[in-house]
């Protein structure tokens, strides 16, 4: 027979504060690793979204982001004519040819300016960005000094709205629309048009080439054939891989930043909870050789000390998961350096993250009540009856 | 003096659970401390840019040239001292993850406005004196094994191509803080290779950086600049060099967000840790408390007692700590050396490390002192355990 659980959550009750402390610090910790899971899973997911697998993007040789790339009118023709493009219903290729600059915008609250992303697009981008829809107001006309900001932009920055107008390359642009495209990239960018960006930054040339695939398999062909072709210098790539590229930087700095917190912090809570136990060990010595007398087995009292140690360990987990679900309301913006640009992202609980903090939760709560159980169950009947 | 033997009998009292308090709060120090030096480091750019240089972009946004001919123009402002200019060149050396910054700059003038770049007077002329040598930082060349007159080949991003450059100059920080792992070679390479290959990018800087003859003039001449070039194709942004750091940072400032608030959570761990063992430790002499009260000890002296055992407790964890932020730092430092150049713990750091580990000490002590004194003679001694 094992001891009643009850047993357990009484003893629990009994020494309040040291239960509370123990706890709360173990869902600190649980809050830590969580919110750092969640920022990097929410990172991934931006980045993830916003490329589809089903696209690729054409690139000159050797660059590493759209704005450092330039694509030549003649070759842009070339890439156009690939057969693996796919076509729509009226015979419309899905390709598109873009221009991706960068502009500084003052943040709305802080005044601080930061670097946005500005994208001149062409008739077919929003086929190949199903994402992407709009909110408010109307798409910009070809050939017209008309832009739609991202619904992120439009939060963050100051002055933008539909009828505003932001001045840059010697012209004043009108805002006629905001767009929203779920949580991805383009939600922190301002599209325009193509003709028109490139007359304003006096840049005849393209950025990039987005195009839709007729088979996403036979991208290793298309990539084959472009960058092999001695006309163009340029390079393909799946639009997945492209935009998970774009964040590597900063998801290995999260990566690392919250493995060595998670370590530090963690090996604290075990600590917080090796304290707690040994000391309900130590001042229920008498109660233990009680229990031992009434027939209790050693395997028992180890459980038992087991067991209200993995109560202490899931409360803390469970608090420290809940604290961070609220995380969920924020939207971090911060920059990205590879591409040195404004990102926008939310933190993201999934069920695997709830589940990992949990499961750490509870592995500290074991690690921490292992070794003062495996005491208790050690003790001798006669001399833990004679230290009460 | 008996108190100090005291304090440390009491604290020793129970091995295993002052240990392990012990070894919790040197962590919790330890990460409290890493991540200040993270975001002090983030901060070094600031620290070490000045306030007397200023830097002119294109306003539109940093990925927009200028032309050459500004140089002129901006050289005849009153107050300017030195002009130089210069372009990020985004160069990779073998591999992506190699990242270094490396700038094509006008070198003469550049070296002029950064005197905290120590170069010898020789090397500093077989620089000068080769269009295709370059000068690196000490850190820079001992990573990748550098030696003086080595070929050095980085893969252009922005600038396409394959770029042979010459290694003609080791420099060395000023002071502790300065970035040793900058790559500089001459702007005039850069652009005579253009000339043959992409004349349409030819005569463009990407920025101009300005000496002014007197930092208090900086404002006025930034403004004086900007006006000149008003409604022009390119309109210009001057800032000191302070601030167009600080604009970086500014950029990532919801990281160094998190990272602030994370080193508080841990002060928080602490407290946990440290407040749980001190009311541990109290409720297990309540009994002798109450002994000393009737020996006519006041509540002064039990305070003493409890906060003086806290202090010690999180003292020694805290200097343990401390010891230990060093080598972690450079171990931190190995793994994240392509984000931050250098990973100096500051003085700063340390002791505001101290000031933590007192704070909690005392905020560790406040319930059981105040549940010492509180309670009756006759209970106290009337409890067991």
């Amino acid at each position: 027979m094992s001891i009643p659980l009850s047993y357990n959550l009484r003893n629990l009750k009994a020494r309040r504060l040291t239960t509370v402390l123990t706890v709360s610090g173990m869902a600190l910790v649980v809050f830590v690793l969580a919110s750092i899971l969640m920022m990097a899973e929410g990172l991934r997911k931006t980045l993830v979204d916003t490329g589809s697998y089903e696209n690729a993007v054409v690139l000159r040789k050797g660059s590493s982001s759209e704005v450092m790339s330039w694509i030549y009118r003649q070759q842009a023709s070339v890439v156009e004519t690939s057969p693996e493009i796919a076509t729509e219903a009226g015979g419309k290729r899905l390709v598109a040819k873009e221009v991706v600059v960068l502009i500084t915008l003052p943040k709305r609250e802080s005044k601080r300016s930061s670097n946005v992303v500005l994208r001149g697009i062409g008739e077919n981008s929003l086929l190949l960005r199903p994402q992407v829809r709009l909110v408010a107001g109307r798409l910009p006309r070809i050939g017209s000094l008309e832009i739609i900001a991202g619904s992120s932009v439009a939060k963050r920055f100051g002055g933008i709205g539909v009828g505003q107008s932001l001045s840059f390359g010697m012209n004043d642009w009108k805002i006629v629309g905001i767009f929203e495209a779920g949580n991805t990239g383009f939600d922190s960018e301002i599209w325009g048009d193509a003709d028109s960006f490139m007359a304003a930054f006096r840049r005849p040339v393209f950025s990039s080439m987005i195009l839709k695939l007729r088979d996403p398999s036979e991208f290793p062909r298309l990539k084959l054939r472009l960058e092999g072709d001695p006309r163009l210098t340029l390079m393909a790539k799946r639009e997945t891989i492209y935009y998970a590229e774009q964040s590597e930087m900063m998801a290995k700095f999260l990566r690392i930043l919250g493995f060595t917190l998670t370590i530090i912090f963690s090996v604290g809570a075990m600590i917080g909870a090796m304290i707690t136990m040994y000391s309900a060990v130590a001042s229920r010595i008498a109660e233990i050789g009680t229990l031992r007398a009434l027939g209790f087995q050693r395997r028992n009292i180890l459980a038992a000390f087991l067991v209200e140690s993995l109560l202490l360990g899931g409360l803390g987990g469970l608090l420290g998961l809940g604290c961070s679900s609220f995380l969920r309301l924020f939207t971090i913006s911060t920059m990205n350096f590879q591409t040195f640009s404004e990102l926008a992202f939310r933190f993201a609980l999934t069920p695997k993250i709830a589940l990992q903090s949990l499961a750490f939760s509870l592995f500290m709560g074991l690690v921490g009540g292992l070794l003062p159980a495996v005491r208790a169950s050690r003790m001798n009947i006669v001399e833990a009856l004679r230290a009460g | 003096m008996i108190l100090p033997k005291i304090l440390f009998r009491n604290a020793f009292r129970n091995r295993l659970r002052t240990g392990l308090t012990i070894l919790g709060i040197t962590i919790a120090i330890l990460a409290f401390g890493l991540l200040r030096t993270i975001i002090s480091t983030w901060y070094m750019g600031v620290e070490t840019s000045s306030a007397t240089r200023l830097v002119t972009r294109n306003a539109v946004s940093l990925v927009f040239p200028l032309p050459i001919s500004y140089q002129e123009k901006i050289r005849q402002i009153d107050g300017v001292r030195l002009v130089s200019h210069g372009n990020w060149f985004g160069g990779i050396y073998i591999e992506e993850k190699n990242f270094f910054p490396n700038l094509a700059v006008e070198p003469r003038t550049y070296l002029d406005l950064y005197p905290e770049y120590l170069l010898s007077e020789g090397e500093r002329a077989a620089f000068l004196a080769d269009r295709k040598g370059f000068i690196a930082g000490r850190k820079l060349t001992a990573k990748y094994g550098w030696k003086i007159g080595d070929i050095v080949t980085l893969k252009g991003t922005i600038f396409p191509g394959q770029w042979d450059f010459i290694l003609r100059g080791i420099y060395r920080g000023r002071d502790k803080n300065i970035d040793e792992t900058q790559f500089f070679f001459h702007w005039d390479y850069l652009n005579e290779t253009m000339k043959k290959t992409m004349p349409r990018r030819v005569d463009q800087v990407g920025f101009y950086m300005i000496g002014v003859t007197r930092a208090d003039l900086a404002a006025e001449v930034a403004s004086a600049i900007d006006q000149t070039f008003k409604n022009s194709r390119a309109e210009t942004l001057t800032e000191t060099e302070k601030a167009f750091a600080q604009g970086f940072i500014s950029m990532s400032w919801a990281i160094v967000m998190v990272i602030q608030v994370v080193s508080l959570v841990v002060i928080f761990i602490i407290m946990a840790v440290m407040a749980n063992a001190m009311a541990m430790t109290t409720r297990e002499r309540i009994g002798e408390y109450a002994v000393l009260k009737t020996l006519g000890f006041g509540g002064g002296h039990l305070i003493g007692l409890i906060l003086g055992e806290s202090v010690v407790i999180t003292l020694i964890g805290c200097l343990l700590g401390i010891a230990l932020t060093f080598p972690v730092a450079q171990a931190f430092s190995q793994a994240l050396q392509n984000y931050f150049p250098m990973f100096n713990v500051k003085r700063e750091t340390l002791l505001l490390d101290l000031v933590v580990a007192l704070l909690v000490a005392v905020v560790a002590a406040i319930v059981p002192a105040w549940r010492a004194i509180q309670i009756r003679i006759v209970d106290g001694l009337r409890r067991i355990g």
